[in-house]
C-alpha cells in the first residue's frame, strides 16, 4: 500500500443513499398492499411517463435489479440455471437472465416472493431490451407490455421526424396505460417528473465533472452505489434532491481537497459495467495508488452532458433553468425525448467513433493515465464496438488494457487471471 | 437435367464477385453493398445502382479479431473479414438498414477501415408493430433517396421507382412460384437449390435473375428428381447459407421443403403494394415483411407465420439453427420450439459457427431423422 498524500473521509450522505435504494425496492414490493401500481422496465425507459398515473406508482428497473442479483453469486447462479433450463442461451444478457431467473424461481432478491408488476414499460435501443420484456411478460402470464422504439440514431443526427416518432409512441403509451390500469392520466404529474428527470441527470453529470479535480473526490467503486439511484428513479423528486445534496458535499470535498483515495497517484478509467461480484478489483488498484475516476459508463449512463462555451464537458442545462415552462403533454414528451437522445451512453449504438471521441475527452479532461476496458460478455449492448474503441485509444497513445469477463455471471470471470493482467498494466503505468 | 436447371443460380452464388465486376464493366454503373435484407433495394435499383448483399465465405479467419469482440456472431465477423481481405474491392459504397448490433459492427468497422466513396446508415425502425413506424420510415427513405441522388448525380423519378418496384415484385412472385414446387409430395427442388436461387437474387441484377427464373419455371414442372424426398424438414433460425450443411442433411433421407431465413423465404415473401406515394409503399413493404427476431415484438408474429409455413409445406420436422452468440435468435428459439412441438412438429437445435462440424452434425441429424422412422406404438 502506497502512502496517503491526501486526507480522506467517507461520504456524509452515504447512508441516505443506501436508504433511498432500500426504500425503492421495498416500495415496489409493497405497492399493491396500499392500492398502488407497480411497473417494470429497463433503466433507460421513460420512467417519467408512468408517473402521470399517480404518486403511488412504483417501478422496478431491470438492469440494476440484475446487478443486485449478480452481487449475490449463489442466487445469480440459480437464476442463470433456471433461465437456461427454460432454453435460454447462457451468452444472453446476464442481467436479463438474473431477472428472468427471479421470475421463474419466484424469488425477489430483496426477500420474499417475486413481486409481479401490473405492466411492463420499456424502451428499445439494444437488441435485448424489447425481447427481455417480451419474455418477461410471457413468463408472468402475459402481463400487459408496451415498448417504445428509440433506435433513431445518434444525437447529432436528431430531427423533428425522429422526435415525433418517439413522442407519438409515448402518446400511444399513455392511452394504453390508462386502459390497462383504469386510471386517468395526470399531465401535471408527467410535467413534474420530466423536470425531475432533467434535474437528476444534469446533477449527476455535474457530480461527475467534479471528479476532474486532483485528487478525485469520488472513486468509481463509490460511484457505482450512487449513480444507481438515477437508474432506479431518475424521474423522482427524492432522487433529484439527493443528487443536489451529494453535489454540494462533493463540491465541499473538492474545496477542501478531500480525496476518495488518500494515496491517489495514478488515475484510470474503465469501460462498461464492472463484474459486480468482483468489485474488490477496484480496491486492489488502490493498493498501488491507482484510482478509477469513473468511466463513460458511470458518467454517461445516467448523466446528461453538454459541451460548454470553453469547449469542455459540463452538465447539460435543464429546461427549467433555461426558462422553459412545460405546458402540455406533448411538449413534456418532446423535451424528454430530445433530452434522452443526448445520453452519452447511447451514441455508440450507431458508431464506435462517437464513443471513442467521448472516451478521449474524458482521458484529457479528467487527467486519466490509462484505460481499463472490460470486454463484458454479459452485455452485448455496451460491449458493442469496444474493440474499435480500444484501437482508437491506442492510436491516440493512451495506455490501455482489456480484461474479459461478465458483469452478472460469475461463471465467466476469472479473478486471478484478471489480477495478473492488471498487474502487468500497473507495471506499464509505473504504479507497480 | 436435374443439375442444369439451377446451374445459373449456383454459378452466380459461387462467383458473386466476378458477376458484380462484370456488371460494373458492362453497365458502367455503381455497386452498393448492403448488410441486412431490410435494405430498401428498390430505391437503390431505381438509382441505377446494383445492390449486392455482403455475406461471408465460411472460412476460419482472424482478420476481425482486432475489430469485433469475439462474443459477437460469426456472421458479422465473416462479413467484415471479406472486406478486410479486399474481396469486395469493387464496391463503390456500402449501406445498412438498421438491424442487430452484430451486423452493425461489421458495417461501422467496414466504414472506418475500408475505403469507399459512399456509406449510409438507414435508421430502419425496430418498432415495426407500431403504426408510427410507417410515416417515420417513409421519411427516412426520403432522406436515403436524396442521399443516393447526390451520390450518383441522378434524379430518381417516380418512373424509376415504379420500374424498380415492378422488377422486384416480379422477382418475389417468380420465386414464390418456384417455392410452390416445394409443396409437392416429391419436391422438384432441394433446399440447397432454393437457397442458392434466393441468395443469388441478392447479388445479381433482378431483371437478369427474373429471366433465369422464367426459364426455370418453364422447365421445372417436367423435372423429376431421382433422389428420395425422405423426411420433410423446415430449417429456421439465423442467416443460413451454409452449403456444406444443407448438402449434408439432404444427402441423408431428408429434404428441406421450406425455411424462415433472410437467405430464404423471409427475403422475398411479401411484395410492395403499389400506391401513389411510392416511398410510403416501399416503407410499408419492409415494415410488413416477415420479421427478423430483432424486430419481432411486443407480439410474436413469427410464430403464426412459421406454423403456417409448416402447414402449407407439409413439414414433418424442424431443424433450428443459430449462429453462435446470435442474441435475437437465441431470444426466439425457446418460444418457437415450444410452439412447433405443441403443434406436433418435432424440433432439433444446432449451434452454428463460421464453419460447421459436418461429421458431428451428420451423426446428430441422423439421430433426429431416425426418430421419424420409429413406430409410434411399440406394443
Amino acid at each position: 500500500m502506497t502512502e496517503n498524500k491526501y486526507k480522506t473521509k467517507p461520504l456524509d450522505c452515504w447512508n441516505e443513499a443506501k436508504q433511498l435504494r432500500k426504500d425503492y425496492y421495498d416500495n415496489f414490493a409493497r405497492a399493491q398492499e396500499k392500492g398502488g401500481i407497480r411497473w417494470a422496465g429497463g433503466a433507460w425507459s421513460f420512467s417519467a411517463v408512468p408517473a402521470g398515473l399517480g404518486d403511488d406508482v412504483y417501478s422496478l428497473t431491470g438492469e440494476p435489479y440484475g446487478a443486485t442479483v449478480a452481487f449475490n453469486k449463489e442466487f445469480a447462479e440459480k437464476c442463470h440455471e433456471a433461465a437456461e433450463a427454460k432454453g435460454y442461451a447462457r451468452d444472453l444478457c446476464a442481467y436479463m437472465r438474473n431477472y428472468w431467473g427471479s421470475i421463474i424461481l419466484n424469488k425477489y432478491a430483496w426477500g420474499g416472493e417475486w413481486p409481479k408488476p401490473d405492466f411492463l414499460w420499456t424502451t428499445h435501443i439494444c437488441c435485448s431490451h424489447a425481447k427481455w420484456y417480451q419474455v418477461a411478460s410471457e413468463l408472468e402470464g402475459n402481463i400487459p407490455y408496451f415498448c417504445v422504439d428509440v433506435s433513431v440514431g445518434p444525437y447529432n443526427e436528431r430531427s423533428e421526424r425522429k422526435l415525433n416518432y418517439m413522442v407519438s409512441q409515448m402518446m400511444d403509451g399513455i392511452e394504453w396505460m390508462e386502459k390497462v390500469t383504469g386510471r386517468k392520466y395526470d399531465d401535471e404529474k408527467l410535467i413534474q417528473a420530466v423536470y425531475n428527470e432533467c434535474r437528476t441527470t444534469s446533477l449527476w453529470a455535474e457530480i461527475c465533472t467534479l471528479n476532474k479535480t486532483i485528487p478525485t473526490p469520488l472513486d468509481e467503486k463509490t460511484m457505482y452505489s450512487l449513480y444507481v439511484l438515477g437508474t432506479l428513479m431518475k424521474h423522482r423528486k427524492e432522487c433529484a434532491d439527493f443528487y443536489e445534496k451529494l453535489r454540494d458535499e462533493v463540491k465541499d470535498r473538492v474545496a477542501n481537497k478531500i480525496a476518495a483515495v488518500g494515496n491517489e497517484k495514478f488515475r484510470v478509467m474503465t469501460d462498461t459495467q464492472p463484474p459486480w461480484a468482483f468489485l474488490e478489483l477496484w480496491r486492489y488498484l488502490q493498493n498501488y495508488g491507482v484510482v478509477s475516476i469513473g468511466s463513460l459508463y458511470t458518467f454517461g449512463l445516467i448523466g446528461i452532458f453538454e459541451v460548454k462555451e470553453d469547449g469542455i464537458w459540463g452538465p447539460r442545462t435543464p429546461p427549467q433553468e433555461q426558462g422553459i415552462e412545460i405546458e402540455s403533454r406533448e411538449q413534456a414528451l418532446k423535451i424528454l425525448a430530445e433530452w434522452t437522445l443526448s445520453r452519452p451512453e447511447w451514441q455508440h449504438f450507431y458508431s464506435p467513433e462517437l464513443k471513442s471521441d467521448m472516451m478521449k475527452r474524458i482521458v484529457k479532461e479528467w487527467h486519466v493515465d490509462g484505460v481499463m476496458l472490460h470486454y463484458n460478455r454479459g452485455c452485448e449492448g455496451l460491449s458493442m464496438g469496444i474493440a474499435e474503441n480500444k484501437l482508437a485509444l491506442k492510436e491516440a497513445g493512451i495506455p490501455i488494457m482489456h480484461f474479459e469477463g461478465n458483469m452478472g455471471d460469475e461463471r465467466e470471470f476469472d479473478l486471478e487471471r484478471t489480477k495478473v493482467e492488471i498487474d502487468a498494466f500497473l507495471e506499464i503505468l509505473g504504479a507497480k | 437435367m436435374e443439375q442444369r436447371l439451377f446451374e445459373k443460380f449456383h454459378e452466380w452464388y459461387e462467383n458473386r464477385h466476378q458477376y458484380a465486376k462484370e456488371w460494373k464493366e458492362r453497365t458502367g454503373g455503381k455497386v452498393l453493398g448492403y448488410f441486412c435484407t431490410y435494405a430498401p433495394e428498390e430505391i437503390i435499383y431505381a438509382a441505377g445502382v446494383l445492390p449486392v448483399r455482403i455475406l461471408g465465405s465460411h472460412e476460419a479467419q482472424s482478420f476481425t479479431e482486432p475489430h469485433i469482440f469475439a462474443m459477437f456472431c460469426p456472421l458479422c465477423r465473416d462479413c467484415l473479414a471479406q472486406g478486410l481481405q479486399g474481396r469486395y474491392d469493387y464496391l463503390n459504397g456500402i449501406m445498412i438498414a438498421q438491424c442487430c448490433l452484430h451486423m452493425r459492427q461489421a458495417f461501422t468497422s467496414w466504414q472506418k477501415h475500408i475505403p469507399q466513396e459512399y456509406s449510409y446508415y438507414l435508421y430502419m425502425p425496430h418498432g415495426i408493430q407500431t403504426p408510427r413506424a410507417y410515416p417515420y420510415l417513409r421519411g427516412e427513405l426520403e432522406d436515403f433517396k436524396k442521399s443516393l441522388e447526390e451520390w450518383t448525380g441522378k434524379k430518381i423519378t417516380n418512373q424509376d421507382l415504379d420500374h424498380a418496384i415492378a422488377v422486384y415484385n416480379e422477382n418475389r412472385r417468380l420465386m414464390k412460384q418456384v417455392y410452390d414446387f416445394r409443396k409437392a409430395k416429391n419436391p422438384k427442388l432441394t433446399g440447397l437449390e432454393a437457397m442458392e436461387m434466393v441468395v443469388s437474387s441478392q447479388m445479381t441484377d433482378k431483371e437478369e435473375h427474373n429471366q433465369a427464373l422464367k426459364k426455370l419455371l418453364k422447365e421445372l414442372p417436367g423435372r423429376k428428381l431421382s433422389r428420395k424426398t425422405g423426411t420433410r424438414l423446415m430449417v429456421l433460425g439465423s442467416e443460413d447459407d451454409d452449403v456444406e450443411f444443407l448438402k449434408m442433411v439432404e444427402s441423408l433421407d431428408a429434404t428441406f421443403v421450406i425455411e424462415d431465413h433472410c437467405t430464404g423465404s423471409r427475403y422475398f415473401w411479401n411484395e410492395v403494394i403499389p400506391q401513389e406515394d411510392r416511398l410510403g409503399a416501399i416503407a410499408a413493404r419492409y415494415i410488413d415483411r416477415p420479421a427478423c427476431p430483432s424486430k419481432d415484438w411486443p407480439k410474436r408474429t413469427r410464430l403464426p407465420h412459421i406454423l403456417k409455413l409448416a402447414k402449407d409445406y407439409n413439414v414433418e420436422g424442424t431443424i433450428l439453427i443459430q449462429q453462435k452468440f446470435c442474441d435475437p435468435h437465441e431470444l426466439d428459439i425457446p418460444a418457437i420450439r415450444s410452439s412447433l412441438e405443441t403443434n406436433g412438429i418435432p424440433t432439433y437445435f444446432l449451434e452454428f459457427d463460421v464453419t460447421v462440424p459436418v461429421g458431428q452434425f451428420k451423426t446428430r441429424v441422423e439421430a433426429f431423422l431416425e426418430t421419424f422412422q420409429l413406430p409410434t406404438d411399440l406394443f
